[in-house]
């Protein structure tokens, strides 16, 4: 009887030590999962730094590259590799965007937040989500056979392809992503604050420019920044509504070309290795490093927003 | 004596009116545009679809026929990413949520995070083609494309699967460690039950994002066009998202309907998805115990 009663104790506490055992293979096991965001960071940069090094090695001229507008990689006496035609493209199509999606953006966030209730809410909320959910080159597909012959139409130019339409896709297409951060910025206000101004005998309206908004400041910020950094490294939908032609535009009916588009434009037609190649992947590197540079910027303003709120 | 109102009252209250309705027209307008490209779609590109338009390949150049290579295409290229991201992705978030301390090494995973999920998907095709592709020696094929597009997704399967697991009160846990459980079993038997339809949802708007995207597979193994179908993931494939692109500004005598068509279908796809983890999500929020 003793006996046993020893032996199951004894398998009991193997069983034990088997799982404590399994416990630590877990956890090392969802711990290289764990890490696995930071290797793929890294090993993008190695990689693309990797096959763009040649061009800024060897090629590359960078009072050409940041200063001609003559982007000609493909010529064959006299290959250019200027940039500040592209960089003026992606510049203008995303400040396009901004000035057009960050008010209504904004706004919305500011009515599902603070006045919409109930099903108005949910159903709004819903919409802006499906928005989000259509794929960039069905945008695209949108700018090049609906938008481009009404922009023909309304304004009387011979091209419907330009700033104006990619602005205004891109702006639909950041417009979620920024409805969404502003929301949660504005919800996060704490809701003693509307309370004592509601209580001092201000108006909604009174209560969101004077208390809301102000201490909601931060976390709105930081949905514009990273609105202009979906905007920014949009690739699709820009090369197939901005026209892709090398321009330094004067308006916005001008059509342009994006860095995010000359490079899917043009990589499938370069042969590895080559200057034109490495040049491709140099751009890579310019966009991977402002889209860093956005998100880092992001990051910071919303942790400045944290930590005065918890003074 | 009556209370009235005096004109600075008055003067307050059509302010508020009045910003009322100007927040809510931007609201409308903002998802307005929604409306208007689905009618659109569907007004121009459902009389291109039918039954045969979904099973057969394309012919004539791509001016006529269906879009089943690019159809079965895509499902490779999102079950084989999906193969990768979603034991990553939520393994990655129960080890955020459930083993990580407030340190150094969780901040920068975060920053990671946020810094992958911001980086442009031309640059993740770039990165696709030189580490994937070239490198690994994938050539371009299913696998590269898809190891792509798993690194692309890994961000927001990580983020809803953590705010899932997050979800779950801590008393729970509390109450499986003190009867002597693991940690390990804890995750396996209170945290990822309690969560798995959280999980799910990230997983399905997942799906979604990959159904969708176009550059990350245009240099990593999606092609043109292909007179076969794939059979094993070292194949190049076709995709719903580069056809579309392809019939959209390569093929210009294709008839008006036919990319409308594919634009309809692409789009019924992924609404189809994101609907259905929406539904997901207010079931789950009904059906919330604590």
């Amino acid at each position: 009887m003793v006996k046993k009663q020893k032996i199951e104790s004894g398998a009991l506490a193997q069983s034990v030590n088997r799982a404590w055992v399994f416990d630590r293979v877990a956890k090392g096991i969802v711990f290289i999962g764990g890490i696995s965001a930071i290797v793929f960071i890294i090993s993008i940069f190695i990689f693309i730094f990797d096959q763009g090094m040649g061009f800024i090695a060897e090629d590359l001229k960078p009072g050409e590259f940041f200063g001609s507008e003559i982007w000609r990689p493909t010529s064959e006496s006299n290959p250019t590799y200027g940039i500040l035609a592209l960089i003026a493209g992606t510049a203008s199509i995303t400040g396009l965007a901004m000035l057009v999606s960050v008010p209504f953006s904004l706004g919305a966030a500011v009515f599902i937040s603070e006045f919409a209730t109930g099903r108005v809410k949910e159903g709004l909320k819903v919409l802006i989500e499906l928005l989000a959910a259509i794929p960039s080159v069905v945008w695209g597909f949108i700018g090049l056979s609906i938008m481009n012959p009404l922009i023909v139409q309304l304004f009387d130019v011979p091209i419907g392809l330009n700033m104006l339409n990619a602005g205004i896709i891109l702006g639909l297409m950041a417009a979620p992503i920024m409805t969404t951060i502003a929301e949660d910025a504005l919800k996060a206000v704490p809701d003693g604050y509307r309370e004592a101004a509601e209580a001092m005998g201000a108006t909604r309206w009174q209560v969101i420019r004077r208390v809301v908004l102000p201490s909601a400041r931060n976390g709105l910020g930081a949905a514009i920044l990273l609105g202009v950094g979906r905007a920014f490294g949009e690739t699709m939908a820009v090369l197939m509504a901005s026209g892709h032609a090398i321009n330094l535009p004067t308006s916005p009916f001008d059509s342009v070309r994006a860095l995010t588009a000359t490079i899917a434009a043009e990589l499938g037609e370069t042969a590895r290795g080559s200057t034109h190649y490495e040049a491709l992947f140099t751009i890579g590197i310019f966009l991977l490093l402002i889209t860093l540079c956005i998100n880092l910027l992001a990051d910071l303003v919303i942790r400045g927003g944290w930590k005065r709120r918890k003074l | 004596m009556k209370f009235s109102q005096t004109p600075l009252d008055q003067k307050n209250r059509r302010n508020e009116k009045l910003f009322r309705m100007l927040f809510m027209m931007m609201a409308v307008l903002l998802v307005l545009p929604v409306l208007a490209v689905l009618s659109v779609l569907i007004y121009k590109g459902g009389p291109a679809l039918s039954w045969d338009f979904f099973i057969t390949n394309p012919t004539q150049g791509m001016t006529a026929g269906g879009i089943w290579p690019a159809l079965v295409g895509t499902m490779w290229l999102v079950a084989v990413a999906l193969s990768v991201s979603v034991p990553l992705g939520v393994s990655a978030a129960i080890y955020l949520s459930e083993y990580a301390k407030d340190n150094w090494l969780t901040r920068v995973i975060n920053l990671a995070i946020i810094n992958l999920a911001g980086v442009p998907s031309i640059v993740h095709a770039l990165f696709g083609l030189g580490a994937f592709v070239l490198f690994f020696g994938l050539g371009k094929s299913i696998l590269a494309a898809s190891l792509t597009l798993a690194v692309m997704t890994l961000p927001e399967i990580i983020v809803t699967s953590r705010e899932a697991m997050q979800a779950v009160p801590r008393p729970f846990r509390e109450a499986s460690w003190s009867l002597g459980a693991t940690r390990w079993q804890t995750i396996r038997h209170i945290v990822l039950p309690n969560s798995g339809s959280g999980i799910l949802t990230g997983i399905i708007l997942g799906v979604s994002r990959t159904v969708g995207e176009t550059a990350p597979i245009m240099f990593t193994g999606a092609a043109f066009f292909l007179p076969y179908m794939p059979e094993t993931v070292w194949d190049q494939t076709m995709a719903m998202s580069l056809h579309l692109f392809v019939v959209a500004t390569q093929v210009p005598d294709a008839p008006e309907a036919l990319p409308f068509g594919v634009a309809l279908s692409l789009i019924a796809m992924v609404l189809t998805l994101n609907t259905l983890s929406i539904i997901f999500r207010t079931r789950l929020r009904r059906k919330k115990k604590w």
